[in-house]
């Protein structure tokens, strides 16, 4: 019975996760969410009875996909869309 | 008027994925008789004796998937280091660094070795118990990324990287010619498979994946290795 | 862990779950006009796609598939199919190597370009 309470708690967290992610204009926010989706995912698998699966998940998906992504947002820009943009010598709010 | 199309594409999407996963009941058992997870579950513990099903279907049962998998991470980490090539040295000429906090320079030291002791732990006994090379060669690789983190000037050879990846790989083909060599499958298995449960049973599969241990934590480490020399591109 | 008596809450649960992942990314890699936020969203469909694959194996009341010695000598031992647990572990590690190729050719298209827009990136080179 409190099993089946944590697997709905956990699912609704994944999807708001999710959400927050693709909805967050601060792009280092997004990649953290992405990381709790992918420790959450983890801990589901082993509900699933996969635990060479779950090893995998938390290794792969937790300490190396959020250390890629932050390196790539260190060499580019860290917000998503520019707030201001300069055509001559006006600056245009966008 | 694009976002009125597009979410009407995904509202398709979505409505015939449900649709088709409605009839594929959750949790029950879908077929008499003998099947394909019988089958397999029985030769595991049968003919192989190999404690973990799971390593078994990786390594030997589809065993030519597994080579063209790491095949396939070897084709990523070249493709990778050879669009982002710049040597250390001469990346951060002009930049002024600060190192980690001494809580993060003496965790590191402390942490790294027991962190290796347990990525090669866990490939070794990749047949007894949940575990297998994919598993220990990425602990391997998140050991050497906290040594990275903490000091901005630790250095890796790049060619005892290159040399260890390409024995291991050389390793897992040569298993495999070995069958083909004795007037077996390519593959399969040769040597002597021990009792259920011990160390050295299983035949060739515990060589294999120490093989894939060493080669994917040598590759992973290359891969953090590249991506962390890029300069920090100045906004002007 | 015996789940077996709630097994009509659970199929909406993990289907439901794994399809909403799969259409959040999707809406995602469509929509948004930045490229990492695209690479974000595929990396969900990713994992979104695991999950669905993984649930389809699962047996009402089963253990893991391993022949620890507590098991071994039990007759009558459900265990979980082991097939889909194999294509998953294959399929994460390449999502993984697809994300790092990708987004080294954003760095490097950043490098040139000065933008990661892509309005704004018009040529075909680099």
């Amino acid at each position: 019975m409190i099993l089946l309470i944590a697997i709905i708690i956990m699912a609704i967290i994944l999807l708001a996760a999710a959400i927050y992610a693709i909805i967050q204009k601060d792009l280092l926010y997004a990649v953290i969410a992405t990381s709790v989706i992918s420790l959450i995912l983890s801990i589901m698998y082993y509900v699933l009875q996969a635990p060479d699966v779950a090893l995998t998940e938390a290794a792969i998906g937790v300490a190396l996909t959020t250390i890629v992504f932050i390196i790539t947002i260190r060499n580019t820009e860290r917000y998503e869309g520019k707030k201001y943009i300069k055509v001559g010598k006006k600056i245009i709010k966008k | 008027m694009k976002k009125v199309i597009i979410l009407t594409l995904l509202a398709i999407v979505g409505y015939y994925l449900i649709d088709v996963f409605a009839q594929i009941p959750f949790g029950v058992n879908r077929y008499e008789g003998q099947n394909v997870r019988d089958f397999y579950l029985e030769k595991s513990k049968d003919d192989l004796h190999v404690s973990n099903a799971v390593t078994s279907i990786v390594v030997n049962f589809r065993g030519f998937d597994t080579l063209g998998e790491v095949t396939v991470l070897f084709l990523a980490v070249t493709a990778l280091g050879s669009i982002l090539y710049r040597r250390r040295e001469d990346a951060h000429k002009g930049v002024v660094f600060f190192s980690a906090s001494k809580i993060v320079r003496s965790g590191a030291h402390l942490l790294f070795a027991p962190i290796l002791l347990l990525g090669a732990y866990v490939f070794i006994h990749g047949h007894l118990s949940p575990g297998g090379g994919f598993q220990g060669g990425t602990i391997i690789a998140t050991g050497f990324l906290l040594m990275l983190l903490a000091y901005h000037d630790y250095r890796v050879s790049h060619e005892i990287l290159s040399v260890v990846e390409s024995l291991a790989g050389l390793t897992f083909v040569f298993a495999g010619l070995g069958g083909l060599l004795l007037g077996k499958a390519f593959l399969e298995n040769f040597l002597p498979i021990g009792t259920i449960n011990f160390l050295f049973s299983g035949g060739i599969i515990p060589i294999i994946y120490i093989a894939v241990g060493f080669k994917v934590g040598a590759e992973l480490t290359g891969l953090l290795y590249t991506m962390l020399n890029e300069k920090e591109y100045k906004k002007s | 862990m015996d789940l077996t008596q709630y097994n009509d809450i659970l199929t909406i649960i993990f289907y439901g779950t794994s399809i909403g992942l799969i259409l959040i990314g999707l809406y995602a890699a469509l929509v948004k006009r930045s490229l990492i936020k695209i690479m974000i969203g595929l990396s969900i469909v990713d994992s979104g796609v695991n999950l669905l694959l993984l649930s389809i194996g699962y047996l009402a009341g089963g253990t893991a598939p391993i022949f620890s010695p507590a098991v071994i000598d039990k007759q009558n031992v459900i265990m979980v199919d082991p097939v889909p647990q194999a294509l998953v572990l294959t399929a994460i590690v390449i999502g993984f190597a697809v994300t790092g190729v990708g987004l080294a050719l954003i760095i490097r298209l950043y490098r040139h370009h000065k933008t990661v827009n892509i309005d704004e990136i018009k040529n075909l080179k680099w």
